[in-house]
């Protein structure tokens, strides 16, 4: 029903075809690029599409506006070239569907917190920022109405997330949301990225939670005491999806006080968690995700970070454990900021 | 106050003995769908001598006597079918010993699961015990009579294979000890003396078992889940054998259910790793994940879901309020682990009959020489049509183990009928003999593994 | 009444009888529920009294004595609240709570019950003394009467009534002045604040109790309430905004913690101690306050604080809750609550068993005594031990 808008035009003239060359995880000449990248785009196969690890970045890449992680995807789902076994396909697909009745819907007439399939991260949403707040989603049981569905790129299922987000759309708008501010960056490129490119309507506004984050802290400076920590951000694969919104992470720790690290993964160079790539099929994939984690972490520790910020649960759920070990502390965003105001976080380990 | 009152009560003492309705209400009932039945007396006693002259008095007026751990094997195994005297023995929970060096636990009837694994956790980090998935409140000794098994039943085998000796209070109310322990020596071993495996698995009808000791593992400094999961059954038998060949593994698991729907028609494994440091833990998953299982992820088939640190606490209970309805009850098979196909399309099918969402988990025993394989069916404690299709799906489910060519575990009423129905005859009466020899009245937990 | 008309009666009957309620979280010990401990029957265990109510209410049983015993010897202490791992679980305490209201309504409840709250109807305290003696516990030290100050002093029954919490309230009076706060107290004015009322049931009365003090302290004036009694602080805190009232409340030990953060406390002879610390429930687990106690005790000079293994959220109660600290349904025994969890502060070589909760401080050293521990453990208030601290004797 719904056709992803992937200009071939643009390719023809794009300079650098720089989604694939920059790829991190494929050593790819200019040439060889834009061959494949316009294989792919004639629905022929190509070894980008087995060798993919669908870490999104080729989308922020993309000098040109176009769409080229998404049409990866596309075409992995219709040539039946599956990066993940099947039944972790599955698995993932079960996942997202609701099962224990239906919402209730709150109108919020204006603007509201969504938090996405992230309900049980409610624990985070407390103190002053979030004072006043409504709330869209904040029942773990009924989170998966909410769910946008865009985890299913790494599973080669654009046919499941077009299926599905219309509901889920509905859903929300029938809260009467004016402003849906996205606790996760998924739901943001969702929203402002993934819907555009695929001709899907969303007729509420979105605001990047960072963005609200940072403007609340404006609102209560003179609350901020400097957390005086160094900081590395982990970004997450989503964020490629929202590119222009990164800098309020800078920003934010500016405010606060918090000197980012110097780092060598960082901005468009950030790596992937590992969490999806673990599962892939491709031979050595588990050994990969560690490698990738393994050099991010100790790219974290050698520019002396000692807190890990976190947007993404998912990232945090994969790396918590792993930086922790490295004596790094892992911290939601949010609860960093919360730190700053002299508030108590709700996940500090 | 009648005479058996008066005579509990000099034994046990002012406060350990109760006839009022309350106690006799609440001990009538299991937690699962057996129907209750109400006891005469609630007795607490403390010591194997207070048990030794409450089995006298029992005799004297052939009055039954039901022995009563934590109460959770939910299949009526401790419900007083005849009446009687309810013994709770969760008074009894001293640790006795715990020796380091020879790696094993003493300790009496009455300790809880839950106490013995905080005990180890608390001062003898280097040390584990097999610990079942039934909420803490479980006891050893209880688990130990029913032939429980807990999360190193890969390695090790059942409960009941790791006792290292025995106190038992026979029905006649002499006090035995079995094992080394009888020519007192250290608790550390069961063998070489005579085998006089009486008290395993008798669901207290052979007498009370008061102390137990009970052998301990060693406890590496990492210990947590890696998880894997196929979308056909017919996989699962080979890769319990693959991961089983490693011997790289502590438990392994694979279940299936319908809620949450993530589980629905898929079949995840967890599999319980151990390691002292991350080489240790990384050449683990190495061998499991990469050699034995790759093939299945290369092919697509199966695919490795992430490894997680740490062990939770069993919360498998949180399953009885999953229809809002405070019951579960579960047929667990002692099966093949060829069996796990056929064990799950057809609970399934039973489950469906009863429209009781499916819930089924098959925990690999030793080196996948058997698995115990659970057929779960929730209920709802308010609505009695909900408990009589559990019910039901429990008798069916009894045959359908015994049908593929396993044994029941903890069978209730029912179950043991059927089993004794397929019984060897001569087995079957030499356990009469037994019971005979050892109960002459008949008194002990009366209506179990006896003839219609 | 039926089990349709119990306001939960479409859940009571969720509870699995599974008993992770008995445990603190780490499972070290089967008697964290003071009710079970004492008595070791399934019946007073959380899941038996949930049954039991439930077989109750469907008439499959009838009430007896027992059965009313059973209900009150809960001590509302939260611990089965904070384990079950069921969805249910938030209800529990509202559960044990509306079976007692239920037997209120039927006029069947313990003697002792009916005793404790006819003396809080007819004289404002559960002890029946006159409300003409509230003021004792100030001896002869001055007080100033409430007129406005920026606190209200609330001591509660126990502090103002019993011998030994008197002393725990007068020093905290004491110490209030020496640290200037502003404040003035009711004396015999003061009114009990229902906290045990409520939990036992009796809603009408506790609804009047807290009517009449959210009246006299809107009349007064009152803004800012410092409690002695954690039982107090969680009456007004969390249940008189339901009747109107709002108030600012603290529990003392949260002031003394703002007080002490200076560090300045200069004891004209510093003493060494090793103190270990009861939590009381309705700080602990009704109202998640764990370190401002433990803060002040460290502030201390000399004082080294040491855990019991049960504490915070796994603190075993001292039995005192639910009206028992009065009624003493759960006393008599070696497998008191009160007498077992002296002998766990024994264990940490503690010399002083320190509270934050006047009902703890009379029973806990209640049961030092039986226990014939007097000359290894003192039991005494924060209250006390701080304003030794500070040299007022
Ligand atoms: C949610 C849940 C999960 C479970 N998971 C597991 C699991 O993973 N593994 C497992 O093995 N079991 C499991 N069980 C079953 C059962 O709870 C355990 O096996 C438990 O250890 C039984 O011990 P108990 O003290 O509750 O025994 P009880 O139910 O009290 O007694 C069991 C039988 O043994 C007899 N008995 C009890 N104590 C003695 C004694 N001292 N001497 C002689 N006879 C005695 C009783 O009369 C009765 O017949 C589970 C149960 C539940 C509810
Ligand atoms: S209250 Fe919860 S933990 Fe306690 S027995 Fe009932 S279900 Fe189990
Ligand atoms: S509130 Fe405390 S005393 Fe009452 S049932 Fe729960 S654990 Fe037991």
């Amino acid at each position: 029903m719904y056709e992803l808008n992937f200009d071939v035009q643009k390719c023809l003239h794009c300079p650098t075809h720089a989604c694939l060359t920059r790829c991190q995880h494929m050593d790819i000449d200019r040439d060889t690029a834009g061959r494949e990248i316009l294989k792919i785009a004639a629905g022929e196969d190509s070894f980008v599409l087995h060798d993919c690890l669908t870490c999104y970045a080729c989308e922020e890449y993309c000098p040109m506006g176009n769409h080229p992680f998404y049409l990866i995807v596309k075409r992995q789902e219709e040539l039946n070239v599956q990066p993940l076994p099947r039944p972790l396909i599955q698995r993932g697909i079960n996942i997202g569907k609701p099962f224990r009745g239906e919402p209730k819907i709150n109108k919020v007439n204006g603007r509201a917190l969504l938090m996405g399939a992230f309900a049980d991260h409610m624990f985070l949403i407390q103190g002053r920022l979030f004072e006043g707040l409504p709330v869209i989603s904040d029942d773990p049981r009924k989170m998966f109405h909410y769910f946008c569905q865009l985890m299913y790129l790494h599973y080669a299922r654009i046919s499941v997330i077009n299926e599905r987000l219309p509901g889920v759309i509905e859903t929300i708008t029938r809260h009467n949301v004016t402003e849906a501010i996205c606790f996760h960056d998924e739901c943001y490129g969702t929203y402002t990225s993934y819907c555009p490119s695929m001709g899907i309507e969303v007729p509420f506004r979105t605001v990047h939670f960072f963005e609200f984050l940072y403007n609340r802290l404006v609102e209560l400076r003179n609350l901020i005491r400097p957390v005086n920590l160094r900081v590395a951000y982990q970004r997450p694969c989503s964020s490629r999806l929202s590119p222009g919104k990164l800098r309020f992470v800078y920003d934010i720790f500016k405010l606060i006080g918090a000197e980012a690290v110097q780092r060598k993964y960082v901005g468009r160079n950030a790596l992937c968690c590992g969490g999806i790539i673990e599962g892939q099929r491709r031979e050595g994939s588990r050994k990969r995700a560690s490698e990738i984690q393994g050099l991010n972490i100790s790219d974290m520790k050698d520019a002396g970070a000692e807190v890990c910020v976190f947007n993404c649960p998912a990232c945090y759920h994969t790396l918590a454990h792993l930086v922790e070990k490295e004596g790094i502390r892992p911290i939601f965003m949010s609860d960093l900021c919360r730190l700053a105001i002299g508030e108590q976080p709700a996940g500090w380990r | 106050m009648d005479i058996i009152h008066q005579g509990l009560l000099d034994i046990v003492g002012e406060g350990h003995i109760s006839n009022q309705q309350e106690e006799l209400f609440i001990y009538s009932w299991d937690l699962g769908t057996t129907e209750p039945h109400r006891p005469d007396y609630v007795v607490s006693p403390r010591t194997p001598q207070e048990i030794s002259r409450i089995l006298e008095l029992a005799n004297r007026h052939r009055i039954p006597v039901i022995p009563l751990g934590g109460g959770l094997s939910l299949a009526g195994l401790a419900v007083p079918f005849r009446g009687g005297i309810i013994i709770d023995l969760k008074r009894m929970d001293t640790i006795i010993e715990v020796n380091e060096q020879a790696r094993y636990a003493v300790m009496e009837c009455g300790v809880s699961m839950g106490q013995l694994t905080s005990y180890l956790e608390r001062k003898f980090p280097m040390l584990t015990h097999s610990e079942p998935g039934a909420p803490p409140t479980a006891t050893v000794a209880g688990n130990a009579a029913i032939h429980g098994q807990g999360d190193l039943a890969h390695p090790y085998g059942f409960n009941s294979d790791m006792v290292n000796g025995l106190e038992v209070v026979l029905p006649t109310g002499e006090i035995c000890r079995f094992g080394a322990c009888s020519i007192g020596a250290q608790w550390f071993t069961q063998h070489p003396l005579p085998d006089v495996g009486l008290f395993l698995g008798w669901t207290g009808t052979t007498g009370i078992i008061t102390k137990i000791s009970l052998r301990l593992f060693p406890c590496k400094n990492i210990r947590g889940t890696a998880m894997f999961v196929v979308d056909n059954e017919d996989y699962v038998p080979d890769i319990y054998h693959r991961i089983s060949r490693t011997q790289m593994a502590e438990d392994i698991i694979a279940f299936s259910q319908t809620i949450p729907p993530y589980a629905s028609g898929l079949q995840h494994f967890t599999i319980n790793l151990a390691a002292d440091s991350e080489k240790e833990l990384e050449f683990k998953k190495e061998l499991i994940f990469d050699d034995a299982l790759g093939e299945y992820i290369r092919r697509g088939d199966g695919g490795y879901l992430g490894f997680t640190y740490g062990l939770q606490h069993p919360q498998i209970s949180k399953t009885a309020d999953w229809r809002k309805g405070g019951g579960f009850e579960y047929v667990g098979g002692i099966m093949p682990v060829s069996c796990y196909p056929q064990c799950y399309r057809r609970g399934k099918e039973i489950s469906d009959r009863h429209d009781i969402p499916y819930t089924v988990l098959g925990r690999c025993i030793g080196a996948a020489h058997a698995m115990m394989f659970s057929w779960t069916y929730a209920f709802n404690r308010a609505d009695p049509e909900s408990v009589r299709h559990a019910r039901e799906a429990m008798h069916e489910t009894d045959e359908l183990a015994l049908e593929l060519g396993g044994a029941i575990w903890k069978p209730g009423l029912y179950g043991q009928r059927l089993v004794m129905s397929r019984l060897n005859p001569n087995t079957l009466n030499l356990m009469k003999k037994i019971k005979k020899l050892l109960d002459p009245n008949g008194i002990m937990n009366p209506g179990h593994w006896e003839e219609s | 009444m039926g089990l349709s008309d119990f306001k939960y009666g479409d859940i009571i009957h969720r509870c699995f009888r599974c008993g992770y309620c008995k445990f603190p979280a780490n499972w070290m010990d089967v008697n964290n529920c003071p009710a079970y401990a004492r008595y070791r029957m399934e019946t007073y265990s959380c899941g038996g009294r949930l049954w039991l109510t439930r077989a109750w209410l469907m008439n499959e049983i009838k009430w007896t004595d027992h059965l009313a015993h059973i209900l009150y010897s809960c001590t509302a202490c939260k611990n089965c609240e904070l384990k079950c791992p069921m969805g249910f679980n938030v209800d529990i305490l509202n559960m044990l709570r509306a079976a007692k209201g239920e037997m209120v309504e039927q006029g069947k409840i313990p003697v002792e019950a009916r005793d404790f709250l006819q003396n809080i109807q007819i004289h404002g305290n559960p002890y029946g003394k006159p409300a003409s003696r509230r003021g004792d516990w100030m001896g002869d030290t001055q007080m100033d009467k409430y007129e406005g100050q920026e606190y209200l002093y609330y001591v509660g029954c126990v502090g103002s009534y019993d011998t030994r919490a008197q002393e725990a309230a007068k020093k905290l009076g004491l110490l209030l002045k020496r640290f200037r706060v502003s404040f003035g107290v009711l004396g015999k004015d003061e009114k009990c604040d229902g906290n045990e009322v409520n939990n036992m049931g009796e809603e009408a009365l506790f609804e009047m109790l807290a009517q009449d003090n959210i009246a006299l302290f809107n009349r007064l004036g009152v803004k800012k309430i410092i409690t002695l009694s954690p039982h107090s602080y969680n009456a007004f805190k969390n249940n008189y905004p339901s009747y109107g009232g709002n108030f600012e409340v603290i529990h003392y030990t949260q002031l003394l913690q703002r007080l002490f953060e200076g560090g300045d406390l200069n004891p004209a002879e510093k003493t060494e101690f090793r103190v270990t610390y009861h939590d009381p429930c309705f700080l602990g687990r009704w109202n998640a306050e764990y370190e401002a106690p433990r803060k002040v005790i460290n502030s201390i000079p000399g004082a080294t604080l040491v855990e019991m293994e049960r504490n915070k959220e796994n603190s075993l109660c001292c039995g005192g809750g639910g009206g028992n600290f009065c009624m003493d349904l759960l006393g008599g025994s070696p497998d008191s609550p009160a007498r077992r969890r002296v002998r766990e502060a024994l264990e940490t070589g503690a010399d002083t068993l320190a509270v934050a909760c006047p009902k703890c401080l009379t029973i806990l050293e209640d049961a030092v005594k039986v226990e014939s521990l007097d000359d290894k453990l003192m039991v005494k208030d924060i209250a006390e031990i701080a304003g030794e601290a500070c040299g007022i004797v």
